[in-house]
């Protein structure tokens, strides 16, 4: 009843005014309208900027690294043990870049609950032979399902079908750039040379276009067992085994758990792409701040119309003090109506921050670089809703606080006899 | 022996900006059940600053003030906001009714803000005492279209619908025409006597007073006369 009261007095106030209550809810729905839309913007781009490296990325990759054994022989001498050797020009040894007991390793870890899947791979260096010249550059051969499954590999094959590289005996995707400079159209046979010095022709079946274009001048692939034929090696003979995890930030520790447990180099994602991650925080930063600037502002525009609204609403203050109306009573009214400033306006923000992130969801943005997108990207993600609807009342209510305690304390004696 | 309703004893105020100024020196006094009291005085005798402390909006004072027999002095606002809205009606003389609701509605407000009664009764309430002043026709007009004296009608509608003990008035009739003074004065005539309504009215109109029951005259900050 008396809630009820309060907020009738509340609305008819609001309303008596409707369009200075208007020009008030008019800034927070265009300041939250702004912060949904740059949020959503930013982090589309985020997104898709991490995406273009990140989802690629095994989240823990495995790997014998080429470096010098830690285990030189004058440590294992009986003399020496105690003593501080210093060895100069050390070279590493006979290191094989395969990866021993390949099969039962993969059969471990993908075993491991925390693990999504696992793909293995094998990476060789070659020449593809352009008539007299050579190219340098690198084959990558792939479990195509997998990769297609844990790494969105058919995104990126822009001509051609993925799978053909399986299916097709002896077949390559060629990286766009690499591509052009061999002038090689799908089912053209381009020839290469392996570093053992053995040459093999392999039939393009299709293009592959990773954003990066100096990745897509060198980068090509083809299957596990095609590279394994290219290389002379046998079926079990596997450089990497790329891991997925379904979270992604235990990946350090995963890294070094399995390094001690399998005896190989690990590698996490957060370590090969530090920078990423630096760029996405920075940019997130940058956003979040713009758009509170944008709520605090609106937040002063508000508390100068309430202030504005006081003096003019004097008279009606002293009288509803002199009738029986407690000052915490007046303080709720205008505590009610900067709230439902907030409130109203930021619901139709909100609203206006969807349709304005649609709208840039559907702006046209081809590049070549980016095959996959092709409007710009956008970030539904209700977080920014929630942050932005909270952060509207939050605002309201504190540009509302102060007027509404000077309102709370106005002196209805001085008001009634001023006259 | 009438019940009293209102008693001030030993009252005393002072301004203290710029310098300090005595204004109320020791008043004391009763207003019995009934009676029509009207407080007159030149100009800065302290009548209107005592009619503000007798109405519990102005707590700053010394002695005591008690209403119904209970003690006003020291108590917190939200209580005396209470009173204020249970047990006294307040007429002012610049009409001071809210703009932004009806004339009904501006009536209704303090026994809305009392809710004693329904939304129902309280509107049933106001209507009967707009028609009682004569002005139940204007019910559904918004507070500032209508005349100065309907105005005043309105706010006295107003003092009455909790069924206050006493009406308080400040200077009452001095904002209206000589007509108009006297439909209010002949209202407030009547509600002594037919509803034994309690009235205190501070005035400086001569003629005003004198046809009211009982007088009490200041002069600087004193009564002289009651």
């Amino acid at each position: 009843m008396k809630s009820k009261l309060i907020y009738d007095i509340a609305k008819s106030l609001l309303l008596a005014r409707w369009r200075q209550t208007l020009v008030a809810a008019i800034g927070v729905t265009f300041s939250i309208a702004m912060f949904i839309t740059l949020l959503s913007f930013m982090n589309g781009l985020n997104d898709l900027l991490d995406g273009l490296i990140l989802n690629r990325t095994p989240h823990v990759r495995l790997y014998n690294e080429i470096k010098p054994s830690e285990n030189q022989p004058v440590l294992a001498h009986p003399d020496y043990k105690g003593a501080y050797n210093f060895i100069s020009s050390v070279k590493a040894g006979i290191t094989r870049q395969e990866i021993y007991n390949s099969g039962p390793i993969m059969q471990a870890v993908k075993n491991d609950p925390r693990v999504l899947g696992v793909a293995p791979k094998l990476n060789t260096q070659v020449f593809y032979n352009e008539g007299t010249i050579d190219i340098s550059g690198t084959i990558s051969g792939i479990d195509v399902e997998e990769e297609m499954r844990l790494f969105n590999f058919q995104d990126y094959v822009t001509t051609g079908k993925p799978m053909d590289v399986k299916n097709v005996a002896n077949s390559i995707i060629l990286g766009k750039g690499l591509a052009d400079i061999l002038v090689a159209d799908i089912g053209d046979v381009v020839q290469v040379t392996t570093p053992q010095g053995e040459r093999f022709s392999l039939k393009v079946v299709g293009y592959f276009q990773s954003g990066i274009q100096e990745i897509d001048k060198v980068q090509s692939y083809a299957s596990i067992s095609t590279t394994q034929k290219l290389l002379g090696k046998p079926n079990n003979y596997i450089t990497d085994i790329q891991v997925k995890l379904h979270d992604l930030d235990i990946a350090p520790a995963m890294a070094v758990e399995y390094s001690k447990k399998f005896g190989v180099d690990a590698e996490d994602i957060q370590t090969a792409n530090a920078q990423f991650d630096t760029g996405t925080t920075v940019r997130s930063i940058i956003s979040y701040s713009v758009g509170i600037v944008l709520l605090i502002v609106a937040g002063f525009g508000i508390f100068n119309i309430l202030n504005m609204m006081i003096y003019e609403k004097m008279d009606s203050i002293a009288i509803l003090k002199a009738t029986g109306f407690s000052g915490s009573d007046v303080n709720r009214i205008f505590l009610l109506i900067a709230l439902s400033i907030g409130f109203f306006g930021g619901a139709v923000g909100l609203t206006l921050g969807f349709i304005f992130s649609v709208i840039v969801d559907n702006i046209p943005f081809r590049t070549a670089a980016l095959p996959t997108v092709e409007t710009y990207p956008v970030n539904y993600s209700l977080v920014f809703y929630l942050i932005g609807g909270s952060f509207s009342l939050i605002t309201t209510y504190f540009a509302g606080f102060f007027p509404a305690r000077k309102a709370s304390k106005v002196d209805p004696v001085e008001i009634i006899r001023g006259k | 022996m009438h019940e009293t309703i209102l008693e001030a004893k030993h009252i005393n105020k002072e301004f203290h900006d710029p310098v300090t100024v005595k204004v109320l020196t020791d008043v004391t006094f009763k207003v019995n059940k009934g009676e029509f009291v009207s407080v007159i005085g030149k100009s800065g005798s302290g009548k209107s600053t005592l009619l503000y402390i007798l109405s519990t909006m102005d707590t700053d004072y010394e002695g005591e003030l008690l209403i119904d027999s209970q003690l006003m002095t020291g108590r917190k606002d939200m209580e005396l906001a209470r009173i204020r809205n249970e047990k006294i009606g307040f007429v002012f003389q610049f009409h001071y009714l809210l703009n932004e609701f009806t004339v009904l509605r501006n009536v209704m407000l303090p026994g809305l803000k009392l809710g004693k009664y329904s939304e129902e009764e309280v509107e049933h309430r106001a209507m009967e005492r707009l028609k009682m002043l004569g002005i139940g026709h204007l019910a559904r007009n918004m507070a500032y279209k209508i005349s100065g004296g309907e105005k005043q009608r309105v706010a006295i509608a107003r003092a009455l619908i909790n069924d206050p003990l006493i009406l308080m008035g400040d200077e009452p009739t001095g904002n209206l025409d000589v007509r108009n003074s006297e439909i209010v004065f002949d209202i407030f005539k009547e509600l002594t006597e037919a509803h034994d309504q309690t009235l205190l009215i501070v005035t400086h109109d001569q003629s005003f007073a004198e046809r009211s029951g009982r007088i009490i005259e200041m002069e600087d900050g004193r009564i002289i006369r009651h």
